[in-house]
């Protein structure tokens, strides 16, 4: 079953890592995907610019209108994702727990509806 | 008459979680299982009055169950083919010993809200009617049905499994299991019957045979056992009678027995649990079989001891009953007015409990304010009149 992992952040819980910090930060990203792979569970991951860059676009209502910002304005930010492929929810837990976003946020797990 | 009607009862309640489970373990769609075995259960009443019994209800449920369940993933175009239920030409049910147990850690899964693993359980392992636990839970049916429908069909979409949980997780997962199952325990009490203690009792066995060196499981399945044990003696004439008072020769002593065993067994395992403490405070009550008085003391100490390692309302209304017994109903009340009043405004154990300190404190006017308060709480008739027969018995002012 395939499960995707949100992972939220506020901006302000990450205000205090220094340059060395998201060093150390990128090699426990890093070591977290070798694990997935190794595991053989993963499929894809990305990280994705701040939301302050997010451009927004809906044709609700008929007509498109697009908007400079993310479709809501919550304190926490979707920063990237985790894509995995594992048997049922516990085992997405179990890698969920692990994630190096859990430290500073939070991370949802959605499984596909694709199966 | 009515023994075996019991018994009919607590045999469909018995087969209706396996057969649960059994439907549902692949495809996680647990209200299409329970949809399919209730057209099971139809036919059988249409067809075993005139064709007979078959000779495994069980088994011929089950299958009558599936072929349901197949015609109608096939007739739905949106059910992929994968979760088509397992053929099974002619069904063991002998190979399902654990099926209701996989079905009891999918209801107190982590990721389904506490407060829906009882009645969850209640509905798919027990067969209970939804109407019947939103009126337990004093919460309108169509309530309860939507948190019900939710949490199915966030089981089905978000793939809990239905297995045993792996090692690691086992001790938080047993835990939570057991809170479902004394949820539901704690709730018969409440409405006086005794079928589904019966249940809660088996559940709880379960667990304890799936986890022989845990001693919580076995604390509450002994903590129930003592409870059981009682049935008979609870209600005279259809009044409510406190376990001090009640008459000892009508305890069944064998299951007390039982449940004596179950509790030395928990002791002896070395660290100290909730059930365990609970059940531990029943065995003092039991004793009273064997020594003819109640031990007030050690029922202090008990009862302290579970108010300061596990504190709920209910520990503190014990407590305070308890030590009232030893040191005087003035201590007892002044643990009582420490607990906040919002919080036991809709409390009915803590106002019964007032009411009959103040009794005994020669507070005849206060403790019949108190046993109002606790009777408009209160909806169960033996304990009603049991109230009503203390404000009766109180001295005249």
């Amino acid at each position: 079953m395939r499960y995707t992992f949100l992972l939220y952040t506020d901006p302000a819980n990450l205000a205090h890592l220094t340059a060395d910090d998201w060093d150390a930060e990128k090699q426990l990203y890093g070591a977290y995907i070798q694990d997935l792979k190794a595991a053989g569970v993963f499929i894809d991951t990305d990280r994705l610019h701040g939301s302050d860059t997010a451009t927004t676009i809906t044709l609700l209502g008929g007509t498109e209108r697009i908007q400079d910002g993310p479709f809501a304005d919550t304190k926490e930010r979707l920063g990237g994702l985790f894509m995995v492929d594992v048997p049922d929810l516990d085992a997405a837990m179990n890698w969920a727990r692990k994630c190096p976003a859990a430290r500073f946020g939070k991370v949802e797990i959605r499984a596909s509806m694709m199966g | 008459m009515v023994h075996s009607a019991h018994a009919a009862e607590a045999a469909a309640r018995a087969s209706y979680g396996r057969l649960v489970a059994i439907l549902a373990s692949r495809s996680r769609d647990i209200a299409a299982a329970e949809d399919a075995l209730s057209d099971a259960f139809a036919k059988a009443l249409t067809t075993w009055p005139t064709g007979g019994v078959p000779d495994n209800p069980e088994a011929w449920l089950l299958t009558t169950a599936r072929n349901r369940l197949t015609d109608t993933q096939r007739r739905d175009a949106r059910h992929v083919p994968e979760t088509d239920v397992p053929e099974m030409a002619n069904p063991d049910l002998d190979e399902f010993p654990d099926a209701r147990l996989k079905l009891m850690f999918v209801c107190a899964h982590p990721a389904i809200d506490r407060a829906v693993h009882t009645p969850l359980m209640l509905q798919t392992v027990l067969g209970v009617q939804a109407a019947d636990i939103a009126r337990a839970f004093a919460l309108p049916t169509a309530t309860m049905a939507q948190r019900l429908v939710r949490a199915k069909s966030k089981i089905k979409a978000s793939g809990i499994a239905f297995s045993i949980p792996e090692d690691a997780d086992l001790p938080a997962r047993v835990a939570a299991v057991t809170e479902a199952i004394y949820g539901a325990y704690a709730l018969d009490w409440l409405a006086g019957g005794d079928t589904l203690a019966g249940e809660a009792l088996y559940l709880a066995t379960l667990l304890t045979q799936l986890r022989p060196d845990d001693p919580e499981p076995l604390g509450l399945a002994a903590l129930i056992a003592f409870g059981q044990s009682r049935v008979a003696a609870r209600i005279k004439d259809g009044v409510l009678v406190p376990t001090h008072l009640q008459d000892t020769q009508t305890w069944d002593h064998r299951l007390i027995g039982h449940a004596t065993a179950m509790l030395s067994r928990a002791q002896k395992m070395g660290h100290i649990g909730r059930f365990q403490i609970e059940a531990a405070i029943q065995s003092v009550h039991a004793n009273r079989a064997n020594t003819a008085k109640t031990d007030w003391t050690a029922l202090v100490q008990l009862t302290d001891a579970l108010h300061h390692l596990y504190p709920t309302l209910g520990s503190a209304v014990a407590q305070a009953a308890a030590i009232a017994r030893t040191k005087g109903a003035a201590t007892g009340l002044v643990l009582l007015d420490q607990i906040p009043p919002k919080q036991i405004a809709n409390f009915q154990p803590f106002h019964a409990t007032r009411a009959h300190l103040l009794a005994m404190d020669a507070q005849p006017q206060a403790a019949h304010a108190a046993y109002q308060d606790a009777l408009k709480l209160c909806t169960d008739a033996p304990s009603r009149a049991y109230l009503m027969r203390q404000i009766a018995d109180l001295p005249k002012t």
